[in-house]
């Protein structure tokens, strides 16, 4: 079949709005544009403000990732203060924050990922009708399952942080509410029945089983669980093979802790951990309807060009690590943080790759989350008070279940004068640079096979959809 | 993504048990891109009958009048014609969230995206829609108001509707169903004692009143937030921070932090609606000194520190 230009939208089963130009030659992705239809101005909103009004403003940029913007705030606030959260308070944030991430790959596995499966493109496959049943879209019994269970795990945020999303509930010196033994019991009846969910549905097995995989060929033998059903199909569709990446991956490290984050930061270039060189990173405007220029967030602006000229084609900024795109999520931290399975997917970096980091990261919280409760002692002291400075700068960088987030804030005379977002998806669902470059997402799409029939291309849905992205923290 | 926490049922089991039929939604539904297109064109054309349009998120009419900001991907027309459109073919029109109903935090600041709700910007009617319009039922639009929104708000808002029983007596004045709205946060606050003794929390973290020092203005917020709870047993002051009244117009910029209270000449300004300044003032000076320690201590402790004193019954 000859060229022809696919512009697939509105793209759903991912949070927000995404629009993908797609050039089509042959059966095949030529040329991938993703477009951030949506322009918000959370950056300009902050300016001018009281610095401690970032963490009730910031949290609202997402209804989703809404306490990973919480806990950048609050660490963007504590650095300009030059303090740290006490430790009891520290331990409560990671608890609230590795919950939410947790509640968001459950909710991405079940909700937004696998019900392409149960679509009418794969009927007389061996596993259609299982999809179905278990799948299809606002119906299916392992969804359901999985909503049930996410709501009663997010108790723990209700109990700790008053509601979800959108607490207040972490602060530069620690956490508003000091939890009691009874408190910390309740936690751990959330946390038990959490893991019921996960071992009786999403692994169907113990989920020391599932971490004990050390290799992609190891895990493609799992056949348990949901996570079984999806290497079955997985196998079948060649998925392995599928929306690959270029192998970069960058992780901030996540959950900070005294003696360092439970889930270490780095990068991973050409097979090997390096140190993040943060003074490299920069957004590049060139494809943005953005002006201005290239810059470091502690030098950047966000100036809309409501003119929306070309070659832009995205309010989307394209963030780049030393002038190279980096990967970022829960494939991204797990190979940096080392796990062996996730260390020997790194290279296939596909979707199977992603949805295996995914399933992985999630056994692998829930231990972290039942490891951070026995160690809170009710007796300490969760808060601090901490005064903001009248001038100063801070940075809050974690890991949001999308990957990487950081906030840059500088503060003038008492206001804020700057204040800079970076999010996961900025990074993955980025548009070209100005060399060119596409960002990856539009890489991984290059290849994906088009039908002559399809519109909107069932391989392109899952190699988008295997990154998970936050449309709505991308164009904060 | 708050409705997913619907529980007792599930948020599925709640839509399909009241014979609700979602036609899409953004994060369930299966169908995407040419496929909700498709369906578009079928309830523009009126083939497929609307009963009820939830808008999520505010809506954006710049740059320049033109709602360029935000355009429903894949269609090449603005969220603003599409809400346009849409909103004349519904029933019922629902804003679900503040930023949809009033415009809300995504208006903050200098608002550099023109943001408005569907049908107020700010207090002011007239938004995305104009003051004057009416969907199908004869209703104006239905502001579920909340930053964010309760789950239960939302699907009792939609039940409610499905069986014919919100009308507009129903609305208050800002549109919200009243339902929630006629109740405060203040309303079965466990912080009410300290309340009557204004035995007050002087930082976040303690556990007296916040709405002396800490900007808590749950006697003045609307919400159940109290007697429902959230998320099992939550509430924002329940967990030790301030109610930001984010249910009600123009709540994203107070003013003043979030975090304290206005003062004027000593004494907090915005002190509760319905209640004569001087009493108010009367009643808390006494209250302030009849306080017992318990009270006193624990206002300003990060737990209960005193507990109340036992009485034995009388023989």
């Amino acid at each position: 079949m000859s060229e022809r230009n696919l512009l697939v939208g509105p793209f759903n089963r991912v949070e927000g709005d995404l629009e993908l130009r797609l050039e089509v030659d042959a059966g095949q992705v030529r040329a991938a544009y993703a477009n951030s239809p949506l322009f918000r101005g959370f950056e300009r909103m902050m300016i001018g403000k009281d610095p401690r009004d970032a963490l009730t403003i910031t949290p609202r940029i997402c209804g989703i990732c809404s306490i990973s913007q919480s806990a950048a705030a609050a660490i963007a606030l504590a650095d300009a203060a030059g303090v740290r959260p006490t430790p009891e308070g520290e331990k409560v944030a990671a608890l609230l924050h590795a919950v939410e991430n947790l509640a968001d790959h459950v909710t991405h596995f079940n909700l937004f990922f696998m019900p392409d499966f149960a679509k009418p493109g794969y009927a007389g496959r061996d596993w259609f009708d299982a999809a179905v049943a278990r799948f299809t879209a606002g119906k299916g019994s392992s969804l359901r399952r999985a909503i049930d269970a996410r709501a009663q795990l997010l108790h723990i945020v209700g109990l700790l942080g008053g509601k979800w999303p959108h607490t207040l509930a972490i602060q530069p010196g620690g956490v508003t509410r000091a939890p009691s033994a009874r408190d910390l019991i309740r936690i751990g009846t959330s946390l038990r029945a959490f893991r019921r969910y996960l071992e009786e549905q999403l692994f169907g097995a113990p989920l020391e089983a599932f971490l004990s995989l050390g290799t992609g060929d190891q895990a493609a033998n799992w056949t348990t669980g949901d996570a079984g059903f999806f290497m079955t199909i997985a196998a079948d569709l060649d998925l392995q093979a599928l929306g690959r990446g270029r192998g970069r991956y960058m992780s901030f490290g996540a959950y900070p802790m005294r003696d360092g984050p439970l889930f270490a930061p780095g990068l991973w270039r050409d097979g090997a951990r390096h140190d993040i060189d943060h003074a490299a990173i920069a957004e590049d405007l060139s494809h943005a309807w953005m002006l201005g220029e290239t810059a470091h967030p502690t030098r950047a602006e966000t100036l809309p060009d409501a003119a929306m000229s070309g070659p832009a084609y995205s309010w989307c900024k394209a963030p780049r690590l030393a002038g190279e795109t980096v990967e970022v999520g829960a494939l991204a931290r797990q190979i940096l943080d080392g796990h062996p399975l996730a260390l020997s997917l790194a290279e296939e970096g596909s979707v199977r790759a992603r949805i295996l980091g995914r399933l992985l990261e999630i056994a692998r919280s829930q231990l972290v989350l039942e490891e951070l409760l026995s160690s809170i002692n009710p007796a300490g002291k969760f808060m601090d008070q901490v005064t903001i400075p009248h001038d100063g700068t801070g940075v809050g960088l974690v890991e949001a279940a999308r990957g990487s987030l950081g906030h840059w804030l500088r503060i003038e005379d008492g206001k804020i004068a700057s204040y800079q977002i970076i999010a996961p998806t900025t990074w993955n669902f980025s548009p070209r640079d100005s060399a060119g470059i596409p960002g990856p997402v539009e890489g991984s799409l290059v290849g994906a096979a088009v039908g002559d029939d399809e519109d909107t291309p069932l391989s392109v849905q899952h190699i988008v959809r295997s990154y998970d992205p936050c449309m709505v923290c991308t164009v904060h | 993504m708050s409705l997913l926490c619907a529980e007792s049922p599930g948020v599925l089991d709640l839509l399909e048990g009241a014979g609700l039929e979602l036609l899409w939604h953004p994060a369930l539904s299966a169908a995407t891109g040419g496929e909700v297109r498709a369906l578009l064109a079928q309830v523009e054309s009126g083939a497929l009958p609307l009963d009820i349009l939830c808008v999520e998120g505010s809506i954006l009419r710049g740059p320049n009048g033109t709602g360029r900001f935000q355009m429903l991907s894949g269609t090449g027309r603005s969220m603003l014609d599409w809400v346009t459109s849409l909103a004349a073919k519904a029933r019922h029109v629902v804003a679900v969230g503040t930023c949809a109903t009033y415009g809300g935090v995504t208006s903050a600041g200098e608002n550099p995206a023109d943001a408005v709700g569907v049908q107020y910007e700010g207090v002011e009617m007239g938004g995305a829609l104009s003051r004057d319009f009416r969907s199908g039922s004869g209703m104006p639009v239905i502001n579920v108001a909340g930053c964010p929104t309760h789950p239960d708000w939302v699907t009792e808002t939609l039940l409610l509707l499905a069986s014919d029983q919100l009308d507009q007596a129903g609305l208050d004045g800002y549109g919200r169903p009243r339902f929630y709205a006629d109740h405060l946060v203040h309303h079965a606050c466990p912080k009410n004692e300290f309340y009557e003794y204004k035995a007050s929390a002087t930082n976040l973290s303690e556990g007296g009143c916040m709405m002396e020092h800490l900007g808590c203005v749950g006697t003045q917020a609307v919400g159940d937030c109290n007697i429902r709870t959230w998320n099992g047993e939550g509430s924002c002051t329940r967990a030790g921070y301030p109610c930001i009244n984010c249910t009600a117009p123009e709540f994203e910029e107070p003013g003043h932090g979030f975090t304290e209270t206005p003062k004027f000449a000593g004494i907090p300004v915005g002190l509760p609606t319905d209640m004569p300044k001087a009493w108010f003032m009367a009643l808390a000076s006494l209250s302030k000194a009849a306080t017992p320690r318990r009270v006193r201590e624990n206002a300003v402790a990060d737990r209960l520190v005193v507990p109340p004193s036992l009485r034995k019954p009388k023989s």
